[in-house]
């Protein structure tokens, strides 16, 4: 009774496994594994709106291109680590280990990304900075992939168009930390290699309320123009005081990179603003067709936000995911999925950017503007430019 | 009340709490991470418990000890001596010796001049720090911290096991050595400056040399917090010295309640979850919401959880 | 040489009057009510705030939005007083500290959620921009005009104190609050209102300020060190003290920073710490 019973079970389950074998099979092909990407941006905290804007900008590429790419469907996490290190490196443990996702985004912050980036070497996942702007960041790891920009990328070329355009003698100002060290480097090298006098480098704290000390020191040592660099919250006080203590009306030009004059917070500057040149790698008045579907649909989506370079970080960042997915055929390898990256060129709403397969670096153009009141707004005009610039490194 | 000191037994509530962090290892294997980093805070709020809880300092620049004893830390793992316990101690030492430097600083003065002197002490560090960005790495933090195995046997992995036992070890270990510390006669002393400062001397008590020990002994603790978050993460950002982190302290303390040495602990357990819980709610929210909390356990639970809990006990027995 | 040493001297004037409008409701505060209230800046930013409101919703100028900076500030201050300040007055100093940060939390809070997390911009009225050519000086109009203000309320604020009835039953509460109940004097009254007063004044500061300090949300945080220092180093209780604090602080800061930038930062700490050790009192001594 017992063998009959246990041989017909036998029976079924054969039955049953074969089935399933058979079905199986073409169900590889036609529901592959979701692609889920981990998002980790500062959403709250002091660099709040890098995370606002890069989260809206992936989202749009989303609703733009589609939630499958490859046959997968898109996965977007989207996680806040508030700006700490070690909350960065704790989800990012935590989305690898248990959420296993495939693409580690985002990382509003040189330090953020920094301390994730032996997370993403040992678990073999690639890693798309899309905001961090410090030249050593990609050398952390071989998965590291940038897709916004490096600070010396952008700050080079204003040093080029100074020494073009009868500047001379220059006062550098900065802000005494990281960024503010290195675009000062930066813009030094270039600018006396090219052949011009570097006045006075001026440093300011990184907790200052008052600017009022050093563009005094900077007016009195009487440059042609007055180098910037400050984080993208301090860019108003500087602008305003710059136009309040005289230095404008002495003669003293105003240049710097974007972030002094970031799209997000352009037109709450507003008037102190006018006439302040930048080199930057991306203009929200970018004249492109490409860009002006891009602006266009971020405002749609946005409350009439405006997107500044933080958001084209993210935005190409998903690019790069969707191409690589394209290009291994929805792979999950993360070596693979690196590899495709390498090389990769495209027309973003920014310009012309590709990814330099040796440095996993964006080579792109980057922009002179003028900011420029049009329409009622202010924005940062584009009249010059220099393509294909690399990051020259730190 | 008892006469002498009071006793060193663990009673059963202490037994059972203890248990809590080993249970959680079995039963929340994916949240290690998380919890070797609530362990972190604990020890964290533990050196401010001594010194605020029980010395009555009120101290907002704690995170200067705690960012003194991860850069040592790390700065030691990165230039080659990767071992991780003798880096604990050494870490303690280095915090221990800035606290001694500072404590003469803190035992003057009155409490608005202790919370403005512990400030500034914590500012103009963070400010050293970025200023030595050649050794500290400044804003963008100090990475390439390596770390040797345990006894040659434990890595950290990115599974967090071997981050969350050795925390867990490390916490305990300095709590049995506060927890006996305050039911010695030093720790006796301490209660006797809380209620009457005046009359210590009286007794033949030196105030400023038991504030001094237990202000060093604080900053020894915090060091250690911080050396263990350097080496079970690999690295140190500048904001281990920020004052974000002072602040943060002080309200884990007193959501916990100060001077109960396990409201330290259970105030950093609930903070770390809740901010990991709420946060992703609605982030400006959580900021507000916590202010409420701050403002209602003062007007309304003094004691915070603790005292709470203490109030609950006592109801009971009565009964 | 001699004319940066004067335009420095000049502009560490102006900024440390700015921190003197700001922290003088903080000195009377603590040194009347003995309440650590680091919550003072939130309603500096009331003001800031409502000023901002004021200027860009309703179009009204810059001067005449002044004074309703003022009073918002003022009635806030009052309202917070009455509902909960007053429960803590014998509460322990951690407690107030622990309170005060509470409060600052969710000011912070709800200015952004209200505003947002930008700089607010304020547009100066001409008169009031650019430079004036003083005896071969270029000294800025704004902070002529904010040291100005500041001597007029200097003035004001002594008038009161020391004329008035009034300010007589302020000095009374402050030196001896038990005698003072004695003989009659609703002290609780004189606190209500000297808060309201001092918060007040912490809000035409903020307003004052924004062109200098700037206007977000974590106004009350990041300058929180500074009002304190203020009040620490000048000794509550006194308007002369935090006002040559204030000066003292305000100077050293901005000398500092353009004599030896690269230190700049430290100098304010260092200043403050050399004076907390050498008066733990306060620069003129406090009460009692």
């Amino acid at each position: 009774m017992r063998n009959a019973f246990v041989t017909t079970r036998r029976r079924f389950v054969g039955a049953l496994a074969a089935s399933a074998a058979a079905l199986s099979a073409p169900r590889l092909a036609w529901a592959a594994e979701p692609l889920k990407i981990g998002l980790i941006l500062p959403l709250t905290g002091p660099f709040a709106s890098t995370g606002r804007q890069i989260e809206a900008a992936c989202r749009l590429y989303i609703a733009r291109n589609g939630d499958t790419v490859a046959g997968r469907k898109v996965e977007l996490i989207v996680k806040d680590d508030t700006g700490a290190p070690e909350t960065t490196k704790r989800i990012a443990q935590e989305l690898v280990v248990q959420e296993k996702v495939n693409i580690l985004a985002g990382f509003g912050l040189t330090p953020l990304a920094m301390a994730t980036a032996p997370v993403a070497t040992e678990a073999k996942v690639p890693m798309v900075i899309m905001a961090a702007a410090t030249s050593v960041v990609t050398t952390r790891s071989p998965f590291i992939v940038r897709a916004g920009f490096t600070l010396p990328q952008v700050t080079a070329p204003i040093a080029e168009w100074s020494l073009k355009n009868n500047i001379k003698r220059v006062v550098t100002m900065v802000t005494d930390y990281g960024p503010g060290l290195d675009a000062e480097k930066t813009f030094v090298k270039r600018f006396t290699e090219g052949g011009g006098t570097i006045v006075e480098s001026i440093r300011t704290p990184l907790q200052n309320p008052d600017f009022a000390p050093f563009l005094q020191r900077a007016k009195d040592a009487k440059p042609d123009a007055l180098f910037v660099f400050v984080p993208s919250g301090q860019g108003t006080a500087v602008m305003k005081q710059f136009a309040e203590r005289g230095l404008a009306a002495a003669g003293i030009k105003l240049i710097g990179t974007g972030d002094v004059v970031d799209d997000d917070i352009l037109d709450a500057i507003g008037a102190p603003a006018l006439g302040v040149v930048t080199s930057f790698h991306y203009s929200a008045a970018h004249p492109s067709p490409e860009n002006a579907a891009y602006v266009d649909a971020f405002m749609k989506a946005n409350n009439g936000m405006r997107p500044n370079f933080m958001s084209i970080g993210g935005y190409d960042g998903m690019h790069l995911i969707y191409e690589a997915e394209k290009k291994t055929g929805g792979s999950s390898d993360g070596e693979k999925l690196v590899e495709a990256m390498k090389g990769l060129s495209w027309t973003s709403p920014r310009g012309p950017v590709s990814i330099d397969p040796a440095t996993r670096e964006p080579v792109q153009t980057v922009y002179i503007r003028r900011v420029e009141m049009k329409d009622g707004h202010y924005w940062s005009i584009e009249f010059d430019k220099l393509e294909k610039v690399k990051d020259p490194g730190s | 009340m008892t006469k002498g000191l009071p006793t060193q037994r663990w009673s059963r509530a202490e037994i059972a709490f203890w248990l809590i962090p080993i249970a959680a290892f079995f039963l929340f294997p994916k949240y290690l991470t998380l919890g070797s980093q609530i362990m972190i805070a604990a020890l964290f709020a533990l050196s401010l418990d001594l010194i605020l809880g029980y010395a009555r300092i009120i101290s907002l620049g704690q995170a200067a000890f705690f960012g003194v004893g991860a850069y040592t830390a790390g700065l030691m793992a990165k230039y080659g001596w990767g071992e991780p316990l003798t880096g604990l101690v050494v870490s303690a030492a280095a915090a221990a010796l800035v606290g001694l430097a500072t404590s003469f600083l803190v035992v003057r003065g009155e409490d608005l001049t202790r919370l403005m002197v512990t400030m500034g002490i914590g500012l103009m560090l963070f400010e050293a720090a970025n200023q030595a960005a050649f050794i500290t790495g400044g804003v963008d933090g100090l990475s390439g911290v390596e770390m040797r195995k345990i006894f040659g046997v434990f890595g950290f992995g990115l599974d967090g096991k071997t981050a969350y036992v050795y925390s867990l070890i490390v916490l305990f270990i300095v709590f049995v050595f506060v927890r006996t510390l305050v039911r010695s006669p030093f720790g006796l002393s301490l209660r006797g400056i809380r209620e009457g400062e005046r009359r210590m001397p009286a007794i033949g008590a030196s105030v400023p040399r038991k504030l001094i020990a237990a202000y060093t002994v604080g900053a020894a603790i915090a060091g250690v917090a911080g050396a263990l978050l350097a080496q079970t993460t690999q690295f140190v950002g500048i904001d281990s010295l920020g004052f974000a982190r002072s602040a943060d302290l002080m309200i884990m303390l007193v959501l916990g309640g100060a001077g109960y040495l396990y409201g330290a602990l259970i105030g950093a357990a609930v903070f770390m979850v809740l901010q990991d819980y709420l946060a992703n709610l609605d982030p400006v929210y959580w900021q507000f919401w916590l202010g409420l909390l701050l403002v209602l356990i003062v007007l309304f639970a003094r004691g915070g959880l603790m005292g709470i809990l203490r109030a609950l006990q006592r109801r009971l027995a009565r009964r | 040489m001699l004319g940066n040493l004067i335009g420095v001297l000049f502009d560490g004037v102006a900024y440390g009057s700015l921190l003197f409008v700001i922290s003088i409701g903080l000195s009377v505060t603590m040194g009347l009510m003995n309440f650590v209230n680091l919550a003072h800046g939130a309603f500096a930013m009331v003001g800031g705030y409502a000023l901002v409101l004021m200027m860009t919703r309703f179009g009204v100028p810059f001067l005449a939005a002044l004074p309703v900076a003022f009073v918002a500030a003022a009635i806030a201050g009052a309202v917070l007083e009455r509902l909960l300040y007053r429960r803590l007055y014998r509460a322990s100093h951690l407690d107030q500290v622990l309170f005060s940060i509470g409060l600052v939390f969710m000011s912070i809070a709800a200015a952004t959620k209200l505003f947002g997390s930008q700089q607010q911009p304020v547009a100066l009225p001409a008169f009031l921009r650019g430079q004036v050519h003083v005896l071969r000086l270029d000294l800025g109009s704004y902070r002529l005009f904010l040291i100005g203000i500041v001597i007029i309320i200097t003035l004001a604020l002594t008038w009161l104190i020391e004329r008035t009835r009034f300010g007589a039953e302020i000095r009374a509460s402050v030196d001896n609050q038990q005698a003072s109940v004695g003989l009659g004097i609703n002290v609780y009254r004189v606190f209500s209102l000297t808060f309201a007063l001092g918060s007040g004044l912490a809000g035409l500061g903020g307003a004052l300020g924004i062109d200098v300090l700037g206007l977000d949300p974590t106004f009350p945080l990041k300058y929180m060190v500074y009002f304190l220092l203020v009040v620490a180093v000048g000794g509550a209780g006194t308007i002369k003290g935090p006002l040559l604090a204030a000066l003292i602080l305000g100077v050293f800061d901005v000398a500092g920073k353009y004599y030896v930038p690269q230190i700049g930062a430290f100098i304010i700490y260092f200043v403050m710490v050399a004076m907390l050790l050498a008066f733990p009192g306060g620069v003129l001594g406090k009460r009692g």
